[in-house]
Formats: C-alpha cells, structure tokens, sequence
C-alpha cells in the first residue's frame, strides 16, 4: 500500500508542472493581456509599457515562467487590487467557508444519495427507482442559482427558517473565529447559538450545492448495485444460504463501492473548487464568490492565484480517491 | 430487505434532523443579543446591503462608493452638502472665506469636538490631515490611491512623476486652535466643493500615526496597506465609531457617545456586504437588511407594490452622443443640428431607462448650479433634420458612428439598445451611418480619446457638485475626442474654475452652457437617477446627487 502510495504522489509532480503551465498560459492568453486587465480604463500606452516592464511581461515566456514559479513556491502570490491584501491571506481566511459548505453538501449528497440508489436498485422498476431517476434528472438539469433563489423564496422568505445570505447574522459580531470553520469555531469557544447560526447559514447553499453530486451518486449507487446483483459470486453466496445482510454488506456494497467513490471524490473536487454560483448566490463568503468578484473587477493576481489554487486542490483531492481505491480494493495496489 | 429500509429510514431521519435541527434553531437563536435569520435589525440596529466591502477605511486612499459610504457616516469634512442638494454647507468648519486673491482660505473651525479616541479636533489636526496628503509619496501618490486628491490638488510636495502637475495645495496653518489657513498655489473655485468628498475627512492625528496609515507598500498598480489603520482601525469624529470591520462579512459601527451633533437614533449600523442583486432583493424581503442601493429597475414594481420605500437619488450624469468636429463632415455645424435634430431622445429615454430618468438638454445636470434653463435646444424634427442636411451642402453624409459591447453604464445600461435606436432615427433623416464597434476597455476608449471616433456613445458621473467637475473636466482644454473646442468656450470655463464669486461663476457656467449648446459638440440626451429601497418603517434617509448620505439622520417609524 505504502509503494501504492508513494507512486500516486510522485505522480503528482508532472501533473502539477503541467498546471502550472497551463495556468500561466491561461492567464497571458487572457484578452489585452494582464496589462489591460490591470490598468482598467483609459490607460495611455506608455503605462500599458510600464505595467508590462513591471510585471516582466516584456521578457522572453520562459524567463517569465521561471520567475511565476518561484514566486509561487514561494507562495508570493502578489496583493489583490480589489482588497489591497496579501492574495495568499485572502485565500486563506475565505477557503474554511467553502470547505464548511462542501462538506455539509457532501453529507447530504451521501447521506440520500447512496441510500436512494441502493434502495432504487433494489427494487427495479418500483415507484421508488422511477422517482429516483426523474428526481436525478431533475436534480442534474436544474440550474443551481435558480434553485437557490428559490430555495431561499421558500424557506427564508416564505417560511423564514433559514437566512437567504452570509455565513452568520449579522448581529453575531461579537463572535470569536479560532479556526475560521464557524460552525466549529461555535463549538470551540463554548457558543453553542453560534454554532447553530452558522449551521443554520450553511443548510440552504448547501442544499443547493448538493443537488448535483446527489443526482449523480445516486445514479451511479443504482448503477453500480444493479451490476454487482447480477455477478455470479452474489448467486453463489445466495445459493450457500448466505442471510441477506451479510451478502448485502460484505458482497454488494463493498463491491459496488468503487465507482462510487471515483464519484464521490470527484463531485467533493468539483464543489470545492466550483462553488462560484452558489456562494455568490447566498452571499457566502467562500473563495468561489471571492474568484468571481475577482473576475469582474479584473482583479488579476486574485485570478491567478485562485485558479491555481483550486487546480491544486482538485488534484489533491484526486490523490485522495486514488489511494482510496487501494484501501478498498487490494488489486489496484498491484497495478 | 428489512436492513434496507432500515438504512433508507437512517439516512431521511439524518436529513430530516439536519432541517429539523436548523428550523429550531430559528426560534431558539432570536434573542436580544444574538438575532439570527430574519427581522435582524429593527429597533436600535440598522443593516443595510452594501454591494461590496470598503476598500479601505482610510477615506484618503478610496474612490469607490461602498468605501465612501462608510466614511460618510466614520468621518466628517470641513465643509459638506446640504442634505439632498449640492449646496456647500457647514460641516467641521463653520466659517470660511477666501482672501482677495483666492488663494488662502480661513476655516473657523468647530469648537468642542472631539475624536473617537478622545483626542481634541482643532486647527493643529486639520494642517496634520492636509500635510499628510501633501507629502503622500511612492505608491501612495498611484492615481489609484490618491484618486481624489489628485483630482481636486492635482500634485504632492514631491511629484515623483515629472508629468505630474503642481500642487494646487501649498501650505496650512492653524493661527489658533480653532482657526486653520489653507494656502492655495492660484485660485480655484472646485476646492471648496472638492472639500465636501469623503477622501477630504479629518482623521485623528495621533490614530493615523500610531496605526500606520503610511504603511503602504507594493506598486502603483497593486498598492498594499499593511497599516493596521483603514482595516482595524479608523478614527474621526463622525456620529459613528467603528465597532468592527469584517471583509466579505460585515461593518459594524456604533454611536458615538459624544459627538457634537445631534445623537444618532440608531445605536448600530451594520453594512453587509452582498454582491449578487436578486440576493439584496431576497435578504430585504426576508427581513435580514432593511435597505439597498442601486436597485434593479425591474424590481421597482414589484418592491413598491410589497410596501417597500424608493427613494430616488437626484440624477448626477449625463450620456450623450459626442461628436467629433474636427472630422467631416461632422465639422459642418448644419450637419451636427441635423443630427440633433433627427434624434428621438425622448422615445430612447422611455424605451430605455428606469422611470425618473430625465432628457437632457446640455452637458450637466439640471441639480447644478450654472445650469441654464435657456440653452438651444433641438427638438426632434425629421424634416427640420433633412432641410438642415440640404443647406448643408453635403451630399449623402455618411457618419462613422461607434458604440462599446460589454458594458454597461447607469447613464448607459445597453449601449447596442442606445445605438440601434440612434441609427434608425438618423437613418430616417437621410444619414448613412456606417455602424462602429469596439470592447469598451481599452479599444473603445481609445478610438474616443485619440479622435478615432466621429459620432459616438459615451457619458459622465460626477464626483463632487461643481459644474467643473462636468462641463470644465470636458470643455475647458482641447480633447481630441471633442475635435475642436472655440477658445471663446474654453476662456470661459477657465474664468469659471478661477472665479470664487459664486453669482459670477454661476453667469459664467450658464453662459457656457448656451456657448455649448450652441456650438454642439454632442448631443447630451439622458440624466439618469438610481434608487434606494428601505423597509416601511425606515425615515429619514435623503438621498444625495453626490452620494452624501448620513445614517446618523435615520430612524425607525415604530
């Protein structure tokens, strides 16, 4: 496993040159470059030169390649224009909240998700597995910022339990934020209506965010079970009077399990690094909404970093569904 | 089978508790102190949706909106607003008056007031404020930083470009505790309106100094406060003190216990920062913000019908279709008539733009003084347009007439809308127009500002009540995007930024507007005005041209 391991991760370090890479290309080939993006309106062409001669961007494409990675391994990401802050500072205060927000997304998406596909493979046919299936399709086709807005209009305008934006109320000024994870931060500084305030914050843009990944988990657990039922070591474990529990825990799910969590693992990248729509839709300060400030008011060190960063984190949390992979099933470690 | 009904029940249980949970929690988290979900605010506490955070709560380095608004309300200036007008009126200075020459300015200042760390606001804390700006150096001197200053003071004690112009500010003197003289390097009749902006507030000394406002590293084009002054702290002696200042979460700020002024009516003002639109819209109607700027005229109907307050910010822009008379045949005046004359603005403008919106008939708007009831105007008149184009003595004109994609401006919110009404109007009159187009930034602008463009879309807003500020900033020197200018005209408004008598400058500037309009260098058409909404029960919020708007006036009905 350790060998597994350690190959998953050497292999890492191709992948991140390439992004690095494509990144910086990225960014050069925006349109006007990162000049214009700069200089806004009414720039004269001789500060369009000096901007260029300040940011390098008039030397030969690998010397600027060599100093953009020195810089970013050094974590100098430069200061956002819009805040006037550190890029690496901003990034970090804001990622706990989109880290908070996908989580609690991912456990609703699990929590229904595995349950209804099994249930759905389950029973083929049934009225459960025709809902689950139109309820996937649905939860796939519908755009996330429309069902934000309207499950704020429901349940914050219409039924006023839940806040429609932030990550706390507005009156909670006074709370405390050790870790930046305000639904821990409540819990760590023994403040406990801080806790459920931030609960309470999280719960709709977490729904809304969930409905992807729980249309897809549920959708590839159907799949997935449906195929593992048909496999003949199911029938011989039925033949050999093997009780249902046992055959479902030890010879269907785990088996079935595989591609579940390539989906799982997937979706949590995906939510981490593309919440733009929702955080901005609930106003919650998480690096998605910050990235899509940052896009708007060309606010292009923020940019670079953040494409960057969540690039990097994608990655990452790729890694961690590969070596998944190992601890469930042994035949990928020989591979 | 059993043990899947099981796990199906444990896992709708487990999100069933997940909303369960966080439904109870709406009762349980509202309580005095810690008000969550909706009716936040209400009572002694105000929250207002801001469309984005301050930059800086150092007024000196912003330019932007949001950073202003808070400032207003943190700070104030030597001289302000009226409420709702343009007019200069008493602010932390009571008395002014220039000498002969225009060029040193005597400030009586208010006697017992202090800043929110206590310290003493006198004469001594103004030429501090003044001197400090003055000797701005590096990165801070970035027009990106000092926007205004440069504005109105135009240079520094040291410019470090050599492009830069000299300083208008020379020097101050505080001749007694409450009496401070600014020394000017000539006349100039901006200053003083200049002095009601928000950059112009009187920070304390010792907080600006002890919290690092000059800590500003990085470069011009990605300045950097390190200072903990404008994030932590900002101190002045405005009705509200800074409680708290949380980016991409809140700005709390609360009464000042011993501001000189009348006590504010609401203890807390809290400024929220929500982005997205429809978002302000939803966190109003569920209660958690009781008012937001800039509201989307598609929603006027529908908040005013759900009982809401709009209030509707005097208009202070102008978009206007520019003429470029140095090229032909729009330099032929018969033609540039005819093209005002084929224009339908007032269809455009009801087409077009939120209700309240006004045509325009000069370059600035009708809130400013030096606005003249009597300019020229030209009425839409297709056949009036043809005669003119058959005097003119040009065949078959043909007109380059240029407009900018993907932007949008309050006094512009579709431009390709704003042209294609414009082409068919000048069509109709016998033009042939040749459709022009470019991204706004930077290809836009600059086919406008070297002279690239003949007939062309463009606008204003002003960032302070004088008529400077408008037709000077256009007219008073020679701009390629205008062709040329009559010396006549740019005499004039030149006379208007150095004359301090304000009857003769208002004669001035409304002579210039006849002059303008005369001479047509475009046609303005539109003055737009944004709106606030409030919740019912909010009173006493006026709305300012110049966006000098004072929560500290605000109360709740009930």
């Amino acid at each position: 496993m350790l060998r597994f391991a350690a190959r998953r991760v050497l292999l890492l370090v191709p992948i991140l040159i390439g992004l690095s890479i494509l990144v910086f290309l990225f960014v050069r080939a925006l349109p006007g470059g990162p000049e214009t993006a700069l200089l806004g309106e009414n720039a004269t062409p001789e500060r369009v030169a000096q901007v260029r001669e300040l940011y390098g961007l008039d030397r030969p494409v690998y010397e600027q390649y060599v100093s953009y990675v020195q810089s970013v391994l050094s974590l100098d990401f430069g200061t956002s224009i819009t805040t006037r802050q550190p890029v690496v500072e901003e990034i970090a205060r804001r990622f706990p909240g989109t880290v908070e927000l996908t989580v609690t997304a991912m456990i609703i998406a699990v929590a229904v998700g595995i349950p209804l596909g099994f249930v759905a493979a389950r029973r083929y046919g049934s009225w459960v597995d025709n809902l689950s299936t139109a309820g996937s399709l649905l939860g796939i086709a519908i755009p996330v910022f429309a069902l934000g807005y309207l499950l704020k209009y429901f349940f914050a305008i219409k039924l006023g339990w839940f806040p429609t934006q932030g990550r706390e109320g507005s009156l909670m000024f006074r709370n405390e934020h050790p870790t930046g994870f305000y639904v821990l931060d409540g819990i760590v500084t023994g403040n406990p209506e801080a806790a459920v305030d931030a609960l309470r914050h999280l719960i709709l843009p977490a729904l809304a965010l969930a409905t992807i990944p729980l249309a897809f988990i549920t959708r590839i657990t159907r799949a997935s079970v449906l195929e593992v039922t048909g496999e003949d070591y199911v029938r011989t474990a039925e033949a050999k009077g093997m009780t249902r529990s046992v055959i479902t825990r030890r010879h269907i799910l785990r088996n079935a399990m595989l591609p579940i969590v390539t989906v799982v693992g997937l979706q949590t990248g995906l939510l981490l690094s593309g919440a733009v729509l929702t955080e901005t839709v609930f106003a919650f300060d998480g690096i998605g909404r910050f990235l899509a400030q940052a896009v708007f008011a060309r606010d292009f060190p923020v940019i670079q970093a953040g494409i960057l960063f969540l690039a990097v984190i994608f990655v990452l949390v790729n890694l961690l569904v590969d070596l998944s992979y190992g601890l469930l099933d042994p035949r990928v470690r020989t591979r | 089978m059993r043990n899947l009904r099981r796990q199906g029940v444990v896992a709708l249980g487990l999100a069933g508790l997940l909303v369960g949970t966080a439904a109870c929690g709406g009762d349980s988290g509202t309580n005095d102190d810690g008000a969550s979900g909706s009716d936040e605010g209400g009572g002694d506490t105000l929250v207002f949706g801001a469309s984005a955070d301050p930059v800086s709560l150092d007024p000196a380095y912003v330019s932007d909106g949001e950073s202003l608004r808070a400032a207003r309300q943190i700070y104030e200036t030597l001289v302000t607003t009226e409420a709702g007008g343009t007019d200069i009126v008493e602010g932390l200075a009571t008395k002014w008056e220039a000498d002969e020459a225009g060029t040193a300015w005597t400030f009586t200042l208010r006697d017992g007031v202090t800043f929110h760390d206590g310290t003493e606001f006198d004469a001594e804390a103004v030429c501090f404020n003044f001197d400090r700006w003055y000797n701005f150096e590096g990165v801070q001197q970035s027009p990106s930083v000092s926007y205004y200053w440069q504005t109105v003071f135009t240079g520094f004690a040291n410019n470090e470009d050599p492009e830069q112009g000299e300083s208008l500010y020379a020097s101050c003197e505080a001749t007694d505790a409450t009496t401070a003289v600014i020394n000017l390097t000539g006349p100039s009749a901006s200053f003083l309106p200049g002095l009601a902006l928000a950059a112009f507030s009187i920070a304390s000394p010792t907080a600006l100094e002890e919290f690092g406002a000059d800590e500003v590293t990085g470069t011009g084009e990605e300045p950097r406060f390190d200072g903990a002054y404008g994030l932590e702290e900002a101190v002045g002696t405005g009705p509200y003190t800074l409680e708290s200042f949380e980016p991409g979460n809140r700005l709390v700020m609360t009464a000042y216990e011993d501001y000189w002024g009348d006590a504010p009516a609401i203890e807390t003002i809290i400024f929220r920062p929500i982005a997205d639109g429809p978002a302000r819209r939803q966190a109003l109607e569920a209660g958690e913000i009781q008012g937001y700027d800039l509201v989307d005229p598609a929603d006027y109907e529908a908040l005013e019908g759900a009982g809401y307050q709009l209030l509707s910010r005097p208009a202070f822009n102008v978009g206007y279709v520019g003429i470029n008379t140095a090229k032909p045949p729009l330099d032929n005046p018969q033609i540039r008539q005819a093209i005002a004359h084929a224009l339908n603005r007032e269809a455009l403008v009801q087409a077009q733009y939120p209700e309240g919106s006004e045509v325009a008939t000069q370059f600035m708007p009708p809130e400013l003084f030096g606005h003249a009831d009597d300019v020229t105007e030209y009425e839409y008149d297709v056949e009036k347009a043809k005669a003119l184009i058959a005097e003119s003595g040009v065949a078959n004109p043909t007109i380059e007439f240029w407009y900018p994609t993907g932007v949008s401006r309050p006094y512009m919110p579709n431009p390709e809308a704003n042209f294609q009404a414009f082409q068919a109007d000048l069509e109709a009159a016998g033009f042939t127009v040749t459709p022009q187009s470019a991204p706004w930034n930077p290809d836009y602008l600059d086919a406008v500002n070297t002279g690239a463009a003949g007939l062309y879309l463009l606008g204003w807003t002003g960032d302070f009540g004088d008529p400077d500020n408008f037709i000077g900033t256009f007219f008073r020197t020679d701009q390629p995007s205008w062709g040329t200018i009559p010396q006549e005209i740019q005499d004039q408004l030149e006379a208007g930024r150095t004359e301090t008598d304000e009857a003769a400058r208002t004669a001035l500037y409304e002579d210039a507007n006849r002059a303008i309009m005369e001479q047509l260098p475009g046609v303005p058409y539109v003055h737009t005005s944004p709106r606030l909404v409030f919740a019912e029960n909010v009173v006493g919020y006026e709305p300012s041209p110049v966006s000098i708007e004072d929560f500290a006036r605000v109360s709740f009905s009930d």
